[in-house]
């Protein structure tokens, strides 16, 4: 099978980005909090600091090294959260109908109609700041968008000819969803859940910007953005780096779904 | 009724109704046959007339908007309309097996073929994957699907609907059921496939003593395939006849009317150019049967009765029976 450009740069990217997250402590020159020299404030990308140094003269390169494994962490979990969640209401309300799917639909419908982060920020108050409450706040927001395109796929694969034939040869309703409906909506759910991803780095960002989620000093690609905004005329760099890791890390993962899309449908398989 | 002579499946009095805003209207009514062990029936009608809908009855599938109202199906002389979902379930695919028409979508796209047909093994028999793919191949093989054991690897893209049709073949006669349903199993093939299809269809379930309820639209592929043929028209059975005596002597005006339509070889030669002869008017919809004969609007013989009173079906010689007043 030839590899495709989308499939190899995605997961070049990807594997880039876990790798970072994953060995970033050891790729670090500095400790990414302690290190804060004034003398160094805002001192652009040399040979000493490759991306330059922040405010407090801490070194930007360590600092993005360090926040790739908060970054990733939130983007992957809370997005595993939302496409589990989303899934399972759409799948089962498209399949099965009736009242379940009514009242699906009229939750959906409540969700979307929540700003996301607002209902975000309500479930951090509840929780309190912190990682864990920051996951299960963007878990528990973004599935909406996952449960709709289930749902309508769902809809759509029910009345095809290979799911009455399933039921006649007597297969069970959990035995149709798991077998004949969900990996036939796999391929929009992947590429939903990819996109969603770089939202919810995104959404990580804006929450700790606000104070919620992870706290100050310690560093991930969003919060030090926030903390880059003033600075954007005198200091690019400060913003430039790790928008860079956002941006690189939301491309991969948005090739890598494009292309594990075209493997995962085998007739675009053949195709080629 | 004793063991010997008591049908596979009997259908008696079935009535389906199709509910809708504007009311409840019958799809079925009085829909009344039976299939003895091995033995073959067509059910011939046209689109729209309810001989799906009473093969989905039969499999305890009919959804809303259409639902059971009133009559008994039976198999193996016990009522099988009423029971629960999951004893359903173990007769679907187990003890009536069913094929659809259309080839193409009937097969998961997203499975090797062989994966598919093991599926059936792993269901209805509790094999194991292992010996599930080694049974596939060999339903394959069965089917005469050639390189049974590549093809089994196969997705469904990759083979051709007469193949396609075989391996849903393979897949419906995997747990040797007492019932083959085929929903008009050779539309979407082309002619020369269709007689294979429908050979080996009948080959396979001979050997294994399979019953077949055969649903077409196409009168010359029922009589050829079935002992025996039922022809509905708007929702009721019209004329039962065996198949050798239907072209011969069919009894009601609306199957004299499809078997004049026929086109025939070498009519052109022996008549002259001719057009074909058509059933004037068109198929009523379910809204709007006319009361009494369903067909009294397009028939040339009808008279006062026919649009008043339902007629009864009668029975004539060797085992016929004809729903008019004057059959004949």
């Amino acid at each position: 099978m030839k590899i495709r450009a989308n499939l190899a740069i995605g997961g070049g990217l990807t594997v880039l980005a876990l790798a970072v997250g994953i060995f970033g402590p050891w790729l670090a020159h500095t400790d990414p909090i302690m290190d804060a020299n004034l003398m160094n404030a805002e001192l652009p990308p040399s040979r000493e600091f490759w991306f330059g140094t922040d405010q407090q003269g801490r070194d930007i390169w360590s600092r993005v090294m360090y926040g790739a494994q908060i970054s990733l962490t939130v983007g992957v979990v809370s997005q595993l959260i939302n496409t589990a969640i989303g899934t399972a209401l759409g799948v089962t309300a498209g399949y099965w109908g009736g009242w379940w799917d009514d009242f699906v639909n009229g939750l959906t419908n409540l969700m979307l109609a929540i700003p996301s982060l607002i209902f975000a920020l309500a479930i951090m108050a509840i929780l309190g700041p912190g990682l864990t409450s920051l996951l299960i706040a963007l878990g528990l927001t973004n599935w909406s968008y996952t449960c709709r395109i289930s749902r309508a796929q769902a809809l759509a694969v029910k009345s095809q000819g290979y799911v009455q034939a399933a039921r006649v040869l007597g297969y069970g309703d959990f035995r149709i969803m798991f077998t004949q409906i969900l990996p036939n909506t796999l391929g929009p759910i992947i590429v939903i859940a990819t996109l969603g991803m770089g939202g919810t780095i995104l959404a990580e960002a804006a929450l700790s910007f606000l104070g919620l989620g992870v706290r100050p000093p310690s560093p991930s690609w969003g919060s030090m953005l926030s903390d880059a905004r003033e600075t954007i005329t005198t200091a690019p760099w400060l913003s430039l780096f790790p928008g860079m890791a956002i941006f690189l890390t939301v491309l991969g993962l948005n090739l890598l779904g494009d292309g594990l899309r075209d493997i995962l449908d085998p007739q675009s398989r053949s195709r080629r | 009724m004793s063991g010997a002579n008591m049908p596979l499946l009997s259908v008696e009095d079935l009535h389906i109704s199709l509910t809708t805003d504007a009311g409840r209207f019958p799809a079925v009514e009085g829909v009344s046959f039976s299939i003895a062990r091995g033995e073959t029936v067509g059910l011939v009608g046209e689109s729209g007339c309810g001989k799906s809908i009473t093969a989905l009855s039969i499999m305890g599938l009919l959804r809303d908007p259409l639902g059971l109202a009133g009559g008994k199906i039976k198999l193996s002389g016990q009522e099988i309309q009423n029971l629960p979902a999951s004893q359903l379930r173990a007769l679907r695919g187990k003890r009536i097996a069913m094929i659809f028409q259309e080839p193409m979508t009937a097969l998961n796209p997203l499975k090797a073929v062989g994966t598919q047909i093991a599926e059936m093994f792993v269901l209805h028999q509790g094999a194991s994957w292992r010996e599930a793919e080694a049974k596939a191949v060999d339903a394959l093989t069965q089917v005469k699907v050639p390189a049974p054991a590549q093809r089994a690897k196969d997705f469904p893209h990759q083979l051709s609907g007469g193949m396609r049709q075989r391996v849903m073949i393979a897949i419906a006669l995997a747990c040797e059921p007492d019932l083959l349903i085929a929903d008009e199993p050779t539309t979407a093939l082309d002619v020369t496939v269709q007689s294979e299809i429908v050979d080996l269809m009948k080959e396979l379930c001979a050997a294994r003593g399979t019953a077949i309820l055969m649903i077409s639209h196409d009168l010359g592929l029922v009589t050829d395939t079935c002992k025996r043929v039922c022809v509905m028209y708007a929702g009721r059975i019209v004329e039962q006849q065996d198949s050798e005596r239907i072209f011969n002597s069919p009894q009601h005006p609306y199957t004299q009317g499809l078997v004049a339509s026929l086109p025939r070889l070498g009519m052109r030669a022996r008549h002259g150019r001719r057009r074909l002869t058509e059933i004037a008017g068109v198929v009523p919809g379910i809204t709007s049967y006319p009361a009494g004969c369903r067909f009294h609007p397009r028939c040339t013989r009808r008279t006062e009765i026919c649009e008043t009173v339902v007629p009864e079906l009668t029975a004539l010689a060797e085992g016929s029976l004809v729903r008019c007043h004057h059959h004949g």
